[in-house]
């Protein structure tokens, strides 16, 4: 038979464990609330308060298959990599607007990263734009490598063509070399991973030897 | 693997043969003129089988455009004498070195990789964006197209005269195609759009959907002349350089 005792004890025990699970359960929602308070506060670079600067964008028109020059005006961070990224970004919103002359989806969220490296040296013999990996002749002041990684849902909703998708890349290239002159070599990688073709037809593995995207003012890639 | 992959980039008698660069015969040529070299043609109908390409706007995909083309091309290439040798016939899926490997295999006289596109107006010719090399005996694979970039380029040409003399509207670029980049061959990469009356008119409705029957026929058949003439300038060439 259980005494007395024994059942005091069992009661104040429950009642303890019950009151504990509250206010664990009180305590796991105040840490969530202060997490997600905390996000929301977190001090990150904010381009919109940065000044205005001007950027040279090379717009490809589908029309007649050309790159043009614009020039806009739009905050620009310091930081060369997160510049090169809102300056692509720019780019790509031209693209997803109703009235682009070369419509893409996405828009500036389909640039996930730009990351800017000394560029290594190219073979001597290597073909345009076909630069072989290999030598390593890093210079920090020297030309610059900008690997741009794009999204999958960028990748997925790009039109399928040779010209489209040459376009696409040979505007990048351009506008990043335009804006930032230091880069001269540009790969690109798809959600982190080297992708073999941006949607069936333009190869991404090479890298791309961005002067050779800088057009005269109309002209065809 | 296909880094470590060589080619024989210029087999002397295919290299010769579209360069006119062999070098004078040994011994006097007493013997009746030899017949007529074979002019071979390698058709590439890009994409198939698990690969669909891109999305036609009539909901049909680019691989069957693209081998509809390769068939008619083949057909119209063949009456015209030439013998045509295509990557593939069906529904089936190949990777670009598989088709470069056909193509290299062939010392074809010229490559043609067939496309579609729904983006951009007219005829989209394409060669490949490498630069060009001296022929070495062995070439990477993934550049082998640099030894033939020149001869490409003249192919473009040819084609794009054909094209225009039909009346059709052409664009010509430099791009980075895996199949071009590794073929040793003349090959440019032939895209073809809907065609629009004035290309440059944005938002102008196409005067000739790519499922139009007509508007195909039209595009092969000047093709095929192109071949033609492309036939007849590299017999000119060997007549000059026997």
């Amino acid at each position: 038979m259980i005494s007395r005792f024994q059942t005091v004890l069992f009661v104040i025990l429950l009642v303890a464990s019950i009151a504990m699970s509250g206010i664990l359960w009180h305590l796991r929602d105040r840490a969530h609330q202060r997490l997600v308070a905390g996000e929301d506060s977190a001090p990150t670079q904010a381009p919109e308060v940065a000044p205005a600067e001007q950027a040279t964008l090379l717009v490809a028109n589908d029309s007649d298959s050309s790159l043009l020059t614009q020039v806009q005006s739009l905050p620009l961070p310091q930081d060369p990599g997160a510049r090169a990224r809102a300056i692509l970004g720019k780019l790509l919103d031209l693209y997803a607007a109703p009235d682009a002359t070369h419509p893409i989806p996405g828009g500036a969220a389909s640039v996930a990263q730009v990351f800017l490296m000394p560029a290594p040296a190219l073979e001597s013999n290597s073909a345009a734009g076909a630069a072989a990996p290999g030598k390593t002749g890093l210079n920090e002041n020297g030309p610059e490598l900008a690997v741009v990684n794009l999204t999958a849902a960028f990748a997925a909703s790009h039109p399928s063509g040779i010209e489209t998708e040459t376009l696409t890349l040979l505007s990048i290239c351009g506008t990043l070399h335009a804006n930032l002159p230091r880069v001269t070599q540009v790969r690109f990688l798809v959600d982190g991973k080297v992708r073999s073709t941006l949607a069936g037809h333009a190869d991404l593995t090479r890298t791309y030897l961005a002067a050779e995207a800088v057009p005269t003012e109309g002209s065809h890639p | 693997m296909c880094l470590c992959m060589c080619v024989l980039a210029a087999s002397a008698a295919a290299y010769r043969g579209a360069c006119g660069q062999a070098p004078p015969a040994p011994v006097a040529q007493t013997a009746p003129a030899a017949p007529q070299a074979r002019f071979m043609v390698v058709l590439d109908a890009a994409h198939g089988g698990d690969d669909p390409g891109g999305k036609l706007t009539d909901g049909e995909p680019e691989k069957t455009f693209d081998l509809a083309l390769s068939v008619r091309l083949r057909s119209l290439l063949g009456a015209r004498g030439m013998q045509v040798v295509t990557t593939r016939e069906s529904d089936a899926t190949m990777d670009a070195s598989r088709r470069a490997e056909i193509a290299n295999h062939a010392n074809a006289q010229a490559c043609l990789s067939l496309h579609a596109s729904e983006s951009g107006s007219g005829v989209h010719l394409f060669v490949s964006s490498l630069a060009p090399i001296e022929p070495t005996r062995f070439t990477p694979w993934r550049t082998a197209q640099a030894a033939w970039v020149t001869r490409s380029l003249a192919l473009a040409g040819v084609l794009n005269s054909a094209l225009l003399h039909a009346g059709m509207s052409v664009t010509l670029g430099r791009t980075s195609l895996p199949v071009v980049d590794s073929m040793s061959c003349p090959a440019v990469a032939v895209e073809i759009a809907p065609e629009s009356a004035q290309a440059t008119a944005p938002g102008q409705p196409p005067t000739a959907e790519l499922n139009d029957p007509a508007y195909q026929a039209r595009v092969a058949e000047a093709i095929a002349a192109a071949m033609l003439q492309w036939k007849a300038d590299a017999g000119r060439t060997e007549a000059r350089n026997p």
